[in-house]
């Protein structure tokens, strides 16, 4: 809690100094004001404006509506307090946890997501939680096209002390997979971290190519993946939906990291992917050190979401 | 999309064509939909609510109320209006916005012209860089790529091999080199300001060079970050770069008029390039952007391939936030593809019916070459909002050219000798069935045939036969690649198996 604390102080940082003063904040319109359908208008408004979507958006304010006609629901901190626990109930605990292998390891992790979500930047944070809790972590370097991305992945294995397995630029990034799994298995590591290039979801090769990545470390260790990360940018937008949908349809993405949540952007896109996918998110990004990443909690999400 | 949306002006607008006058309340109505349609596309909100209240007003002045055909005349407005917010609103003196008379990048005499590349981390800075100096190479330009990005690993090492790449593989006789001082790189927030000591050795070095464009690839930032914005500005009063681009991820939110106005207040910004353009993004945050900033969108990326950077046209862009489609870009990338001389020589020869399997075979990969089934149905209009249902199958132009290549050289020319025989080879060859053979054959057969009667037609009744033509026969030509999972084809799918049983 306390670690999310510091996110918190980082996210109302950050908005504090970009607010602009037309945006009236949800904090702002509903402590202390009596429930009415112009309070109910600007709820549906700020929700837009940290990229819920309208419909989610408009869903969740006739939700609160009803409550209000019931007579439940009377003023704007109960308001808040309903959206807390609609999304703690959205968000069950174990949900938002690794999972790891059963017995033996090693345990997999598969991280993807689209160009410049920040997937190797996030890996090092996985990594080093990981590693903090004195676990063995190797590190697969399956961005073969991009440019020096094994280089930056290396760059951080050795920020980080941990092995890194990497195959030629422009290789099959599936024969890179392939023998991280031998050697995991062989040196009795206990989590195996696969870094992916980033692959816009509209392109149908790149996607298979993921698919097939996912079937050869499935082949070589029964079980794995046993986590499918989707890495995704918080100031994403609607696209954000299709995204976790092809990716998933790719590769059954068990959840998602937000990452740079430190900005102005408030993430909202994740509960829109919630709604329409029933995808957890799992971690959040808060910075570009490897100690700026905090579990996921929702009902902090939703205060942060909302600050001031 | 379009026809979505013009479907919903439509039923708003008709429910009162019955009753007589359309009032100011349907129209407002219809506008709702239009919102809507701006926010599924991530304009920011209040660009949203004062674009559409600007728009309603003069909807209503320009008598949509007492028009015939009041949704088609709405959308018009609608979609003018964003072209000319998105183009050139602060230039009232060039006519038409979609044809921009400036160039995208003003260059200065004597050289260099300092290019300087800002944006957050993950916007796509460092590849942009590569495609710049790849369209600059291209204009006969000698660049230089400065590495200044000293925080992010490696990402020096990544400008160079992209440096290395464009100097290598890209056309044009211009030349690309690279700067950088890799001993200057530290850990994150460990190195600020050294970016400035970097950026002024690489004027020097350009000057010395005579090169004719310095582009500086800046460290990814939040506009919230008050040490590395000040980083920025000192390395803008150290270089004073001519132009100052902000990179923005096309996928952006509602967030990107926060980190726009934040760099455009720090830097005074001259452009925009927005980045990821070939997602399926609708790219609302372009209106954003320009409506915050006011400054130009000068390129979109539309790929990872170092030629994946365009011109800017608010037409288009205008297109595909209403979901209207992309027309134009797909006969420019068919134009990329195939010369005039080609294409003319092909009509001809499909005028006289002499259209070989080889042409045919040419043809398809030229298609190939231009992008996936999927995107280049995309930019057909009506057709993106239908496509996300639709897994198109680019497979099924494989088999194609796969069976042309199992033909010899003497079956290619004159498919009449394809007896059963040889079917069964080809068949065999390409791994495919006899069916799918015959089908192509087939196919081909009915093409050869259209091109001759459709010589001498003019364009309109040419597009006509086009659309009489049996949508089976183009699948099996591999023009059209099956449609899994269509909505229309699942409910006939559906009604075969009811009348099963």
């Amino acid at each position: 809690m306390s670690l999310f604390k510091s996110a918190i102080n980082k996210l109302k940082q950050g908005l504090a100094k970009t607010r602009s003063g037309s945006a009236a904040t949800v904090r702002t319109i509903l402590t202390g004001k009596k429930l009415s359908p112009q309070l109910l208008k600007d709820l549906e408004r700020a929700m837009i404006q940290a990229d819920i979507g309208i419909k989610t958006a408009v869903e969740i304010r006739k939700d609160i509506q009803a409550g209000f006609e019931r007579g439940e629901i009377e003023s704007g901190d109960q308001a808040l307090a309903f959206l807390k626990d609609q999304l703690r109930a959205y968000y069950p605990e174990t949900d938002r946890s690794l999972h790891f292998a059963r017995g033996e390891g090693p345990t997999v992790i598969l991280v993807a997501g689209i160009n410049g979500a920040g997937k190797t930047t996030s890996i090092a944070k996985i990594t080093k939680s990981l590693r903090d809790d004195g676990k063995s972590v190797l590190l697969a370097a399956c961005d073969t096209f991009r440019a020096a991305a094994v280089e930056q992945l290396e760059v951080w294995s050795e920020r980080l002390g941990v092995q890194v397995i990497k195959g030629q630029q422009g290789g099959d990034p599936a024969a890179v997979a392939f023998d991280a799994a031998q050697a995991a298995v062989a040196r009795g590591v206990d989590v195996l971290v696969l870094d992916t290039a980033g692959r816009l979801h509209t392109q149908d090769h790149l996607m298979r190519q993921l698919t097939k990545i996912r079937s050869v470390v499935a082949k070589q260790i029964p079980g794995a993946p046993h986590e499918v990360i989707l890495v995704i940018d918080a100031t994403t937008g609607q696209n954000g939906i299709n995204q976790a949908k092809v990716f998933t349809e790719a590769t059954d993405v068990t959840g998602i990291f937000l990452s740079k949540l430190d900005g102005t952007a408030r993430g909202g896109i994740v509960i829109a992917i919630r709604e329409a996918l029933n995808l957890p998110v799992k971690f959040i990004g808060v910075g570009e050190t490897p100690d700026d990443v905090e579990p996921f909690d929702p009902a902090k999400f939703v205060d942060a979401m909302f600050a001031e | 999309m379009f026809t979505n949306l013009s479907d919903k002006f439509e039923g708003a607008l008709r429910r009162l064509s019955g009753r007589g006058k359309i009032s100011e309340a349907n129209v407002r109505e219809a506008m709702d939909e239009v919102r809507t349609a701006l926010l599924e596309a991530d304009a920011h909100y209040e660009v949203v609510e004062a674009f559409t209240e600007a728009v309603l007003q003069k909807a209503i002045g320009e008598a949509v109320l007492s028009s015939l055909k009041p949704a088609q005349q709405m959308i018009g407005i609608v979609h003018d209006e964003l072209v000319r917010v998105l183009g050139g609103e602060d230039d009232p003196t060039s006519a038409d916005p979609s044809e921009p008379e400036v160039p995208p990048i003003m260059y200065v005499h004597p050289g260099p012209t300092v290019i300087m590349m800002a944006g957050l981390q993950g916007s796509g800075k460092t590849t942009t860089c590569g495609k710049l100096a790849g369209y600059l190479k291209k204009r006969d330009k000698s660049v230089i790529l400065c590495a200044a990005d000293l925080q992010r690993p490696a990402a020096v090492t990544q400008l160079q091999v992209l440096a290395d790449q464009v100097q290598a593989d890209a056309p044009g006789s211009g030349s690309v080199h690279f700067y950088a001082e890799p001993d200057k790189v530290a850990e994150y927030g460990k190195a600020v300001g050294a970016a400035v000591t970097v950026c002024r050795n690489a004027l020097k070095a350009a000057k010395d060079a005579d090169c004719d464009v310095l582009i500086l690839d800046t460290a990814g930032r939040l506009h919230i970050n008050d040490d590395l914005m000040g980083e920025l500005r000192q390395v803008n009063s150290a270089v004073n770069p001519h132009q100052i681009y902000l990179i923005i991820d096309a996928m952006t939110g509602q967030d990107a008029v926060n980190s726009a106005k934040a760099f455009n207040d720090q830097l005074e910004l001259d452009g925009v390039v927005l980045t990821k353009f070939d997602s399926d993004t609708r790219g609302g945050a372009a209106l954003s952007v320009k409506k915050i900033t006011g400054k130009p969108i000068k390129f979109i990326g539309v790929g990872e391939k170092l030629d994946a950077l365009e011109e800017f046209h608010p037409e288009r862009i205008a297109s595909r936030i209403l979901g209207m489609g992309d027309i134009v870009s797909l006969v420019e990338k068919a134009q990329e593809q195939v010369s005039e001389e080609e294409a003319l020589a092909l009509q001809e020869k499909m005028a006289q019916g002499k259209m070989t399997m080889d042409d045919f075979l040419k043809q398809l990969r030229m298609m190939r070459r231009m992008g996936s089934m999927k995107s280049l149905l995309g930019m057909l209009p009506g057709v993106g909002s239908q496509l996300k249902d639709i897994d198109l199958d680019d497979k099924q132009i494989d088999q194609t050219e796969a069976i042309i290549q199992s033909m010899t050289k003497q079956e290619r020319q004159d498919i009449d000798v394809l007896t059963t025989s040889r079917r069964r080879r080809i068949a065999k060859g390409a791994g495919a069935d006899q069916a799918a053979v015959g089908k192509l054959v087939k196919g081909f057969e009915m093409v050869s045939k259209m091109g001759k009667q459709m010589s001498g037609m003019g364009a309109l009744s040419k597009m006509k036969a086009m659309s009489g033509m049996d949508p089976a026969m183009m699948s099996g030509m591999g023009g059209m690649p099956r449609m899994k999972g269509s909505t229309k084809q699942k409910s006939k799918f559906k009604q075969r198996k009811r009348k099963r049983r």
